[in-house]
């Protein structure tokens, strides 16, 4: 998530201080990422070495005061019209674990499955409950939220379906048995103890 | 206080080598007040234990208690007035009788169970009122929209002295925000102090419940641990 173009879009609707910035988007997020009080003002620091932002230069800290500049808003529409890089896939580690965990000898594959299958409900019944737990007119709460349920769910479907694959193919992740005494230079320095 | 209780709960179905074994010794215990979703694969045996809670199958081996009752021990009759009185389904295509309304098809199992057909209303349209059908008390399910009727069936499933609430795929029929007010009422259900479970393949519907337990070839593998508190989520962004 973007916190600088965040930052900006804040700010496009009026100067601000970075204190009211970062209550403002705490509040917008529904309180799910909230953003502590350093991590703003670097930010705010870095948009204004940029061009993206003004200081009125009053003060240091909570009462320093921002706004936005002409490079600032055509910086945060160029980011609002355009789609994230949708190319190389992303490495994502569950998939990394599922496939490398059927070379890992006395690991069952479909129980590290269901390990993560488990945290990742456990992780969705939290959220769920801080929407059980929300008001109606909470909407930015519920779509932060949601967002994370369908991320989370997403991943439950890719290990139900990784299951229910594995299941029908027990062995098609396990690379072929190296052959007896190979490789020696790598048998041979645990003979030597290990370092 | 445990409401449903598996113990070591087997089902065959068949006989031979034609036989298909879809529970395993399955224990499960749900207390008043608890909602536990279940999940897994098709043919893992979520409908098999289902059925077998609601006294519509019996198990091949093991003992199942509902309300203290042993199912086993019950003669035909009072298996059946248990399963009226006691027990509420809720089904994927609400199965509500399309030539009554919405507080005839909620009271009518109550006067199926001898309850004077007045008081059965009063129970049915208090059943509707609390979740927010009121106004569509007097409508036929053809009138309603499938999230209404779900609340009828719901309404149906809780109203009486009913302390079990067997769903399955209740949802199956909605949108998301319509299969997520389903969730948030039959959650709302159990906390006031009924037992529910609920069959779902839906992550996102099952993380309403209180636990989820997860089920593969018959046995119960694994469950999640209560919920933490919410608020340990809100840790600050990296």
């Amino acid at each position: 998530m973007s916190v600088r173009h965040a930052l900006l879009a804040l700010l496009s609707s009026g100067p601000r201080y970075g204190l009211q910035l970062r209550n403002e988007f705490d509040a917008r997020t529904g309180d799910v990422w909230p953003l502590n009080v350093g991590q703003v003002y670097t930010t705010l620091q870095r948009l204004e070495r940029d061009g993206f932002v003004a200081s009125d230069g009053v003060d240091e800290g909570a009462q320093k005061g921002y706004e936005i500049t002409a490079d600032g808003r055509d910086e945060l529409l160029r980011w609002l019209g355009t789609p994230d890089v949708v190319g190389q896939p992303p490495r994502d580690e569950l998939l990394i674990k599922v496939l490398v965990a059927a070379e890992v000898p006395g690991v069952d594959v479909r129980e590290v499955i269901q390990v993560h299958r488990r945290q990742l409900m456990e992780t969705m019944q939290r959220y769920t409950s801080v929407k059980a737990q929300a008001g109606d007119g909470e909407v930015a709460l519920a779509l932060v939220v949601d967002a994370e349920l369908f991320r989370m769910e997403a991943a439950v479907r890719w290990l139900d379906s990784a299951d229910a694959r594995l299941r029908l193919h027990p062995d098609a992740l396990r690379g072929p048995t190296p052959a007896p005494g190979r490789p020696s230079r790598l048998a041979a320095p645990a003979s030597r103890g290990a370092r | 206080m445990a409401i449903l209780e598996l113990l070591g709960v087997s089902k065959t179905y068949g006989a031979g080598e034609q036989s298909v074994l879809a529970l395993r010794e399955v224990s499960l215990s749900v207390a008043a007040g608890e909602l536990v979703a279940v999940m897994g694969p098709s043919g893992s045996g979520k409908s098999s234990l289902l059925t077998i809670a609601g006294t519509l199958e019996d198990a091949t081996a093991g003992e199942v208690r509902i309300d203290g009752a042993v199912i086993g021990a019950l003669r035909a009759g009072e298996r059946a007035a248990l399963r009226r009185r006691t027990i509420g389904f809720v089904f994927q295509d609400f199965n509500l009788l399309a030539g009554l309304t919405a507080v005839e098809n909620v009271s009518m199992p109550m006067e199926l169970d001898g309850r004077p057909a007045k008081a059965a209303r009063v129970d049915a349209l208090a059943a509707l009122g609390e979740l927010g059908l009121a106004d569509r008390a007097d409508r036929y399910p053809d009138d309603l929209s499938g999230g209404e009727r779900q609340r009828v069936a719901i309404a149906r499933a809780v109203a009486g002295e009913r302390r079990l609430v067997l769903a399955d795929e209740p949802t199956g029929a909605l949108d998301s925000v319509n299969g997520e007010s389903v969730m948030r009422i039959l959650r709302n259900v159990c906390h006031r102090g009924a037992a529910g479970v609920v069959v779902t393949h839906d992550a996102q519907l099952a993380a309403w419940a209180d636990r989820v337990v997860f089920i593969r070839d018959g046995r119960i593998v694994d469950q999640t641990a209560a919920p933490a508190d919410p608020e340990s989520l809100l840790a600050p962004l990296p």
